[in-house]
Order: C-alpha cells, then sequence, then structure tokens
C-alpha cells in the first residue's frame, strides 16, 4: 500500500485523505524526507531557500478569547495588559527599518474596546513610515467585525483601504469546531476563519495559512484542517505559504490541565513532510525555527520546507510560552547555506529582492 | 529509496554496506561532502538496524565533575581553569560522596565522572574517591577518568598504565569514559590544545585498558578547526584499535560549544553536522557495537531524529552536567527517564534501559507505540 502511495506521489498526483493517513501510520521519516523533497522539487526548481526580515509586533496582549493553548493573553479584567503608544511603536518601525525590514507581522489580542477606527489609523500611521503591514489574522478581523458591527467584507475593505498589504495565517489553530470548542471556544469557528480568507482571497489580498498541532486534536481532524485549506486554495488559490508548528505547551491552561505533552521534533518533522506531500497547490512552506530551534529548522529544509520564515526582530507569543531562540540574518544565511541551498531575501508574496 | 540513493551519487557505497564491506576513507569523504542528508542517514539507518534492530539504549547515571582545575587549558574548553581563577573549584572526597548520598533514592545504576588534569592532588585523591563512592552506593557502575587523566594519574602513581589501571579497578573503577579523544590529528592538537597527551598516546591508553579488561568508550570533538579528512583519519585510527584489541562500546561524536572558549568566534555546528557525524560515524566503523546521540550536546530534538541516522543510544538522565554548560550549551541539565522513554518510543523504537556494559534492566515496550 505504501508502496503505492509513493508511486502516485512520484507521478505527481494528489494525495487523498486516506493516503495520508495510510502515509503517517506506515511511512518511516526517511520515506517522508524523500516525498516531500520530491514534492518540493518539483515546485521549486532551484535549490533557493527564501526569509523574509521583519518584526512581529503585537500591539496589545489584552484578550477576551483565553485561549487555553495561549501564554501571551491577559484578560481586561486583570488590569495587566498592555496596548502600545504611537512612540513605541515608531521606534520599533526604526529599529526594523534600520535591519533591513521590509513588513511588520501586526498582531494582537481580542481587545474588547477598540474600535475598527482604531485599526484602520493603526494600518495607516505603519504605512505612513514606509513599511508594509502584514497583518490582522483571520480571528482578530472577525472580532473587529463583531465589535464594530460591520462585515466582514467592509472590515477587510476598509483595512484595504487604511493601507493593509496581507493578511496573516494565525489563529487556524485546528480547523475544526470539535477542536475549537474546547481549547479555544471564544475564536472564531473553522468556517469564519476560511470565510475571512476567502473574502480576502477575492479582494485581492494574498494571505498565509498555518496550524497548530500536538495538543487534543486527532490525526484524522489534522487531515481536516489540511484538507479545508487545500479546497480553499483550489477556489482561490490566494494563500502563498502554509506553517504548520506544535503547540508550545509552558505557561498554558492545557498544561496546567495535564492533557497534552510536548511535541517532538520526530513529530515536526513527520508533520511538515506530510503537509508538503498533501498540500500540492501550496507553493511554499515554511520551517517553524522559532518553536523548533535552527538545528530542526535547517534540517525541516530536507523535509519539504522551502522558506526559513522571518528573522523575527521580535517575538513575543512564543516566548513566553517559555521557547526562545534567535537567529540574525546572517546566522540564517550560514544555515541554509550549509544546508546545500542558496538563501534569498524575499517579500510577503515570495518575490526576491536582493 | 534506492533510486534516491542512486541519484545521491552513493549507490556504489549502497553495495558495500548491503554487502556489509568495509567503507574506505574515500567513501567516508564523500559521504561528509554529500549535500544529502536524507541519503547518507538512510545508509546509516541500515548499519544501525542490522546491528541494534528496533532498541534504543538510556542509563539513569549521575555526572559528577570532581573538579575543573587544570594544567591543560584547551582552546576548545570553557570548563578548565588555573587554580587560582576564582571560577576554580575542586571537591573534597566527602562532598562527592554527599553527591552520591543525595541522590540514593534513585535508581542511579553508573556514576559517569571526569575531571581536569589537576597540578596537585595526590594519587590518593583518586583512590579515595573511587572507594568514598563505592562506600556509599556500592553497586554502582563507576566509569571514570578519560584516558588523559589514565595517563597523568600513571605520571602520579609512578607505575606503568597497567599497574595503575589494576590499582584503580581495586578502588573502584569499572569503566572508562571516551573523552579527551579530541581529535588526535597532531596538526589540530598543536593548535587547540598542545599541552594535551597526544592522539597515539589516548590510543595506547585506551588499548591498555580494553588489555586489562575494562571496557572503554570513543570520542570526537567535531566542528571546530578540522578537516573532514581528519575526522575520518579519526575515525580510521579507532576502527583499527577496536580490530586489535575490542574494547570500545560505544563512539560518542562531541560537537564543539564555542561559548567561553578561546574558539569564541567560531560557529556552533548546525544540525546538518551534527546529524552528519554520527551517520558517517555508524557507517565508518562498522566494528563498533553503538553509536551515541548525547544529546546534552546536540539538544533532545536532534537527538531523537539522530535515532533514525545511526545512532541507537540517547545517553542518559545525566543532572548537573557542567563542562558542556560552561560553553554555553542551552540544553536542560537533566531530562527525567520518563522524557527519554517518550522521546525514544515517539520515534518508533523500543526504549532499553540499560547498564554501563549494555545489559538490559528494563524493556519499555509497552510505554507507547512502540514496535518490536
Amino acid at each position: 500500500m505504501i508502496e503505492q502511495i509513493i508511486d502516485l506521489i512520484s507521478s505527481g498526483d494528489r494525495l487523498n485523505d486516506d493516503h495520508f493517513l495510510e502515509l503517517y501510520t506506515g511511512a518511516d521519516l526517511h520515506q517522508l524526507g524523500f516525498l516531500a523533497d520530491q514534492t518540493r522539487k518539483r515546485l521549486h526548481k532551484e535549490k533557493v531557500v527564501t526569509y523574509v526580515i521583519d518584526r512581529n509586533i503585537n500591539y496589545t496582549d489584552i484578550c477576551i478569547s483565553a485561549c487555553k493553548f495561549c501564554a501571551f493573553y491577559q484578560l481586561p479584567e486583570t488590569g495587566k495588559g498592555y496596548l502600545l503608544g504611537r512612540d513605541e511603536l515608531r521606534k520599533k518601525i526604526d529599529e526594523t527599518l534600520a535591519l533591513g525590514g521590509t513588513q511588520i507581522l501586526l498582531q494582537g489580542g481580542l481587545h474588547p474596546d477598540l474600535k475598527l477606527d482604531y485599526y484602520e489609523d493603526l494600518v495607516s500611521f505603519i504605512k505612513s513610515c514606509g513599511i508594509s503591514v502584514h497583518g490582522f489574522s483571520p480571528p482578530e478581523i472577525h472580532h473587529f467585525s463583531a465589535v464594530s458591527r460591520v462585515s466582514v467584507v467592509e472590515v477587510i475593505d476598509r483595512l484595504i483601504a487604511a493601507g493593509l498589504d496581507s493578511i496573516p495565517g494565525g489563529g487556524a489553530e485546528i480547523l475544526v469546531d470539535r477542536v475549537r470548542d474546547l481549547v479555544a471556544p471564544k475564536k472564531c469557528t473553522a468556517d469564519e476563519w476560511l470565510e475571512v480568507m476567502e473574502t480576502a482571497h477575492q479582494k485581492g489580498l494574498r494571505t498565509t495559512a498555518t496550524m497548530m498541532f500536538g495538543h487534543i486534536e486527532t490525526i484524522e481532524e489534522r487531515v481536516e484542517h489540511l484538507s479545508r485549506l487545500r479546497s480553499l486554495q483550489d477556489r482561490t488559490g490566494g494563500f502563498t505559504a502554509f506553517i504548520p508548528w506544535p503547540f508550545q505547551a509552558n505557561n498554558t491552561a492545557l498544561y496546567d490541565e495535564g492533557t497534552s505533552f510536548k511535541t517532538s521534533g520526530w513529530e515536526y518533522l513527520r508533520m511538515l513532510a506530510l503537509s508538503r506531500i498533501y498540500l500540492d497547490n501550496f507553493d511554499n512552506v515554511q520551517a517553524s525555527w522559532v518553536t523548533q530551534g535552527p538545528k530542526i529548522a535547517q534540517l525541516s529544509l530536507h523535509f519539504g520546507a522551502n522558506d526559513f520564515g522571518s528573522t523575527m526582530i521580535e517575538e513575543n507569543v512564543v516566548a513566553a510560552a517559555g521557547v526562545s531562540f534567535s537567529l540574525s540574518e546572517k546566522e540564517i544565511c550560514r544555515l541554509v547555506t550549509d544546508a546545500g541551498f542558496i538563501p534569498r531575501q524575499r517579500l510577503m508574496d515570495y518575490t526576491i529582492i536582493n | 529509496m534506492k533510486n534516491h540513493i542512486e541519484l545521491a551519487g552513493l549507490g556504489d557505497i549502497h553495495q558495500k554496506v548491503l554487502a556489509g564491506e568495509r567503507l574506505s576513507l574515500s567513501d567516508g569523504l564523500r559521504l561528509y561532502q554529500s549535500p544529502d542528508i536524507l541519503a547518507v542517514g538512510w545508509l546509516a539507518n541500515l548499519v544501525r538496524e542490522r546491528i541494534n534492530g528496533n532498541k534504543a539504549y538510556f542509563i539513569y547515571n549521575q555526572h559528577i565533575n570532581y573538579s575543573n582545575v587544570c594544567t591543560n587549558l584547551c582552546k576548545f574548553c570553557a570548563f578548565g581553569r588555573k587554580k587560582e581563577d576564582d571560577l576554580a573549584y575542586e571537591m573534597s572526597v566527602e562532598e562527592v560522596k554527599e553527591k552520591v548520598r543525595q541522590r540514593l533514592d534513585e535508581p542511579i545504576v553508573e556514576i559517569h565522572m571526569v575531571g581536569g588534569i589537576h597540578p596537585d592532588l595526590p594519587f590518593s585523591y583518586y583512590t579515595e574517591l573511587l572507594r568514598g563512592i563505592k562506600e556509599v552506593r556500592p553497586e554502582v557502575h563507576i566509569q571514570a577518568f578519560t584516558c588523559v587523566e589514565i595517563a597523568h594519574l600513571a605520571d602520579l602513581c609512578g607505575k606503568p598504565i597497567g599497574n595503575t589501571l589494576e590499582i584503580l579497578r581495586e578502588a573502584g573503577l569499572d569503566s572508562m569514559p571516551g573523552g579527551g579523544a579530541e581529535v588526535f590529528s597532531s596538526r589540530i592538537r598543536e593548535r587547540t590544545c598542545a599541552d594535551k597527551l597526544p592522539g597515539k598516546e589516548w590510543l595506547e591508553v585506551a588499548q591498555a585498558a580494553h588489555r586489562h579488561g575494562f571496557r572503554t568508550n570513543a570520542t570526537m570533538l567535531y566542528g571546530h578547526i578540522e578537516t573532514f579528512e581528519e575526522r575520518l583519519e579519526h575515525l580510521d585510527a579507532l576502527r583499527r584499535a577496536q580490530d586489535e584489541t575490542g574494547g570500545f562500546l560505544a563512539f560518542i561524536p562531541l560537537a564543539f560549544h564555542p561559548k567561553n572558549t578561546e574558539l569564541a568566534s567560531l560557529s556552533s555546528t548546525t544540525g546538518m553536522d551534527d546529524l552528519k557525524n554520527i551517520a558517517v560515524a555508524r557507517l565508518m566503523l562498522d566494528n563498533f557495537d553503538h553509536i551515541k546521540a548525547y544529546w546534552v550536546m546536540i539538544g533532545p530534538k536532534l537527538a531523537q531524529i539522530a535515532l533514525s541516522f545511526g545512532a541507537d543510544d540517547l545517553d542518559g538522565t545525566v543532572k548537573e552536567e557542567v563542562i558542556t554548560h560552561m560553553a554555553g550549551a542551552e540544553t536542560d541539565q537533566a531530562i527525567g527517564s520518563q522524557t527519554l522513554i517518550r522521546l525514544i518510543s515517539e520515534a518508533g523504537r523500543v526504549p532499553i534501559e540499560r547498564t554501563t556494559l549494555y545489559e538490559v534492566i528494563n524493556v519499555h515496550d509497552g510505554d507507547r507505540k512502540a514496535r518490536v
């Protein structure tokens, strides 16, 4: 059976959900690596690995969602949260520009009071500093729509008018409502997440897609997640990249409940490779050095990843869960070269610069 | 699979591996130079599974570094200190005994003990250390003193290596660790550790120990200024020594950690380096039973992956690791046996809790999804 699936992939055919499950249980690590590498080579003839120079700015950590897998948020009533002011923002943006940064990855908690005009002003301000805004994951956009009582379409239109360039794929977690009800009941549903992305794609915005796995979901639910992304991509073609990463447990409610354990490098590389094989209509798959560290991230390049993500001049969310790595642009280039690839700086839409 | 190996240009090496034929140094060089880590790892895994099946070993051990005072002051080391240095320390025999006593409630089967080349501790200190540990924990296996320390102890004792080892055995020494081998090449030793025991003598001490019935380990410190050729000469010297005496238990590639050393301007090893050294060692050292992925040095995540790239052993629970951490290692100092079991099972291997000499204490095959 495995051999048949391998032949299927080698001839460029699409993997179905049963094939995925068969490979997940039956294929060894090397087989998955070889197959993912083959898929990657089909999509990327040249041995190039890209990266982007940007900074994560989390405009607030105040959040009403209280997801059980998150170590970053502060509930509004505790009074412990922050909301970044203009001076601080300006400073962070200037630092980013000085380091050759091309965009700000702008995300924050679901703030209970701020209205859409706040976010429009935020985007305009950042754009006025001369840098792109890759901002507001679907749960944020969905939340803005609810708080300001305007449609998702209008939120997206107004943010585009304010200067929004693209949308990050965060908040996808696992796109299955059984899982979301258990770990993130106040967050938008799977359908709502996909609807925001579909609308954004229709309006001409490119977006990424993510998956946070290794908590309470089943393997079948991981496949459902990938399947829904692949279908949407078939319709719109708006996703630039897929970024899977394992749940980081420290300081989270899930960890306290004892329902989860740390995902290992082994499971990460397997899921990365399987995602690369399954998502045949996604051009790019990113390695997650932020959660895996530089060594496993480098190996990811032989398990299907063709992008090293971002230099992340600043990162707060994963760091709150007790995982803290940092990599300079120079170090990223060294790791990529050492793995046998040519490093190239890119923009959000994967246009190569320099 | 075979097709991928052919495409990687390693088809002839594949044939040799299948035939159980010894790989040449030029085969080794091609393996080191290949960018295809999957292909090299797959070949190493063939040998790994032929020798060790689906088993992956670990040990419940305790590390003790009795002193960091050292006259060698190797450039790649962040641990050794001059005696007058503020960070220099030496433990009394009583302090070492106390460290052992504190953990008597744990199922520790091995004490792993190494230190520096101390300028003035007498020979009796070392025999008392061994006796002291055995007094507190009579059943424990003491794996202590690298070949470099043994050569120094023989000087102190004023007797040949063999007689010195017999005295140490009588005091409680059971086996020797593999440290101090670094890279045998005299070019490398002159530039990084000119005062250390030469490579040839390191091998002589190890072989003398084998002839006196001691099992020992072997290491290689990679990722500093050595070339691929020098690594291969090192592996070849070990392979030839093993052909003669057969006393080596395991080979442990050690990743160089530059922080706080005189070679701090060098970069840390990459994941590719680490896996390459494990895989190439597994393929070249056909007469070694075990290849260890030392998680303290390469991190538990990569050590787990290494179980499919040639390694069959994750070392142990450790605790209080000082040497690598002085050089900036960011790994934990201890991971529990449950974590080791989980890492091994998740990688589809059968976790075997072992003694120093690889006798099976416990097979943890019911823990998760391991398949035999």
